[in-house]
């Protein structure tokens, strides 16, 4: 592990370096056949620190997230977590853009989905609930899916994915298929378990103003290499409309609309 | 009043047909009274010999359906999860799918002759293709985004077949099974009224050879009530295992 990285970690907060994880890519390259999509990508992500990545349709986003949750494996470079480069595919957990709910399996049967193959019985259970009362919808956990809105599925989601503590989040434009005020608290809802958790996390997101109002650092990613690096230093819970976030969000669009 | 309403028409019909046949507008020879059919069903019912064919009819329908349903479920889960079964098998049992299967009816007389063998073979063969085709169709209708959702998650394989890719298939497999349920009680019927020494079919090519009317619409009422009966329990489990779904769950 990186000594100075550590000692910074620790400065700032000791509560978040326990449970996230610090993400280093090197050589990340991914082809699909003649077609490459990520070329040589080298990345430090600090424990808990929370990165969105934006860019233009086939940049390379969605391919990166899904070698970070393990379901591809890159060409060439490696992938390290917490020093590890294997055996971590369980720390990650991935939410995609659609809740991916088990129409079939009760909402608390779908967050136990999250556990894997931990803990039996009664014990899951307990823990679904849990991870059900952080998203506010320990009410619901008898129900089918299919009677829940479209925010209520996607929290649902969350608590799957929130219910093994991962140390690692991974988002996969999880926002995107929502009604603009869902997403709104849908977007505090992630900030207040992130706070409350200190999981390291990666936003992939075409929304500059979701990337803006979330994230520590956005990287813009242009066909398969990072083309900007941008740390957004502003103090949480962020207001919206602020104009530092503006300039930042400005920039941003100038170089993805290649002003 | 509302439950009552179907119920208005046929009974009117019975009231008509009833009535008719008192006045001799129907012949006896052709149609007997519902009076008369009902009391021909008391007969063969009180004689024991109406349960013993119904008995052994069943016995043959679920036998056959068990033995095709079950060949076709497990084939159409292979040829869903595995696609070198589906490119082995699948062209050869579409080209055979369409050969009707009752057409097999001379050939399997002289295969088996008249002998349990023969309703048992064209009641399975009969049942495979709706079991095989729907369940096929459901694996493959399965949403990839939940089994790629089940993999990030680190569902083992089996966990993945029970939980994602079966009750995903669920639906398509009893759209099959209730198809299926038709084709058996079609498939024995044909079968028992050309050859057979005990049955339903066996009791109505009986009483036909003694101008026994009466029997023979009782054998044709007891065919249909054990269709009905076959298709409501399926109807039954479809919403008892489907409740999930809003489609079945308001029904």
């Amino acid at each position: 592990m990186n000594v100075s990285l550590l000692d910074t970690a620790l400065d700032t907060d000791l509560r978040v370096t326990s449970t996230g994880s610090t993400v280093s890519l090197r050589g990340v390259t991914k082809a699909f056949g003649a077609q490459t999509v990520l070329h040589g990508l080298d990345l430090d992500i600090p424990a808990g620190q929370v990165v969105a990545i934006v860019g233009r349709s086939g940049c390379g986003k969605s391919t990166l997230l899904r070698l970070l949750a393990g379901l591809d494996r890159p060409t060439a470079g490696t992938i390290t977590i917490d020093g590890a480069s294997s055996g971590w595919k369980d720390s990650v957990r991935l939410m995609f853009q659609e809740p991916r709910l088990l129409p079939w399996q009760s909402v608390a049967a779908n967050v136990a989905v999250g556990l894997s193959h931990a803990p039996r019985g009664a014990d899951r259970q307990r823990l679904a609930i849990e991870a059900l009362t952080q998203v506010g919808l320990s009410g619901r956990a008898k129900e089918w899916p299919a009677v829940l809105s479209g925010g209520q599925k996607q929290r649902v989601a969350l608590a799957r994915a929130l219910v093994s503590h991962p140390r690692i989040l991974a988002f996969d434009e999880p926002l995107g298929a929502l009604d603009a005020l869902t997403r709104i608290e849908m977007q505090a809802l992630i900030e207040q378990v992130w706070e409350d958790k200190g999981f390291t996390a990666i936003v992939v997101t075409h929304d500059v103003t979701e990337a803006v109002a979330l994230a520590d650092r956005i990287l813009l990613l242009d066909a398969g290499r990072v083309a900007m690096d941008v740390t957004v230093d502003l103090p949480r819970p962020r207001r919206r409309g602020d104009p530092e976030a503006a300039a930042i969000e400005g920039r941003i669009l100038d170089r993805l609309l290649g002003r | 009043m509302k439950r009552a309403l179907p119920w208005i028409v046929p009974a009117l019909i019975l009231l008509l047909w009833q009535v008719a046949s008192g006045f001799g507008l129907i012949a006896d020879q052709v149609m007997p009274a519902p009076t008369a059919v009902a009391e021909a069903f008391w007969r063969v019912a009180r004689s024991g010999e109406l349960l013993q064919d119904i008995e052994i009819s069943t016995w043959r329908a679920f036998a056959g359906f068990a033995v095709g349903g079950g060949i076709g479920f497990a084939l159409g889960m292979l040829n869903g999860l595995s696609g070198l079964s589906e490119k082995l098998t699948d062209s050869t049992l579409q080209m055979l799918r369409n050969i009707p299967h009752l057409a097999l009816i001379p050939l399997v007389i002289l295969w088996f002759g008249i002998g349990e063998e023969a309703k048992l073979f064209l009641v399975a063969l009969g049942v495979f293709f709706p079991i095989y085709v729907n369940t096929l169709h459901g694996v493959r209708s399965v949403d990839r985004q939940l089994l790629e959702m089940g993999r990030a998650y680190g569902m083992s394989e089996g966990a993945i077949f029970w939980r994602v890719v079966f009750p995903g298939a669920l639906p398509s497999i009893f759209v099959g099974l209730r198809y299926g349920l038709g084709i058996m009680w079609l498939t024995l019927i044909v079968a028992e009224t050309i050859s057979a020494s005990s049955g339903i079919g066996y009791m109505a090519m009986n009483a036909r050879e003694f101008m026994m009317v009466d029997v023979v619409v009782v054998s044709i009422l007891i065919y249909a009530a054990l269709g009905k009966l076959a298709d409501s329990v399926a109807r039954w489990l479809e919403r008892t295992c489907l409740s999930w779904n809003p489609v079945y769950a308001e029904a």
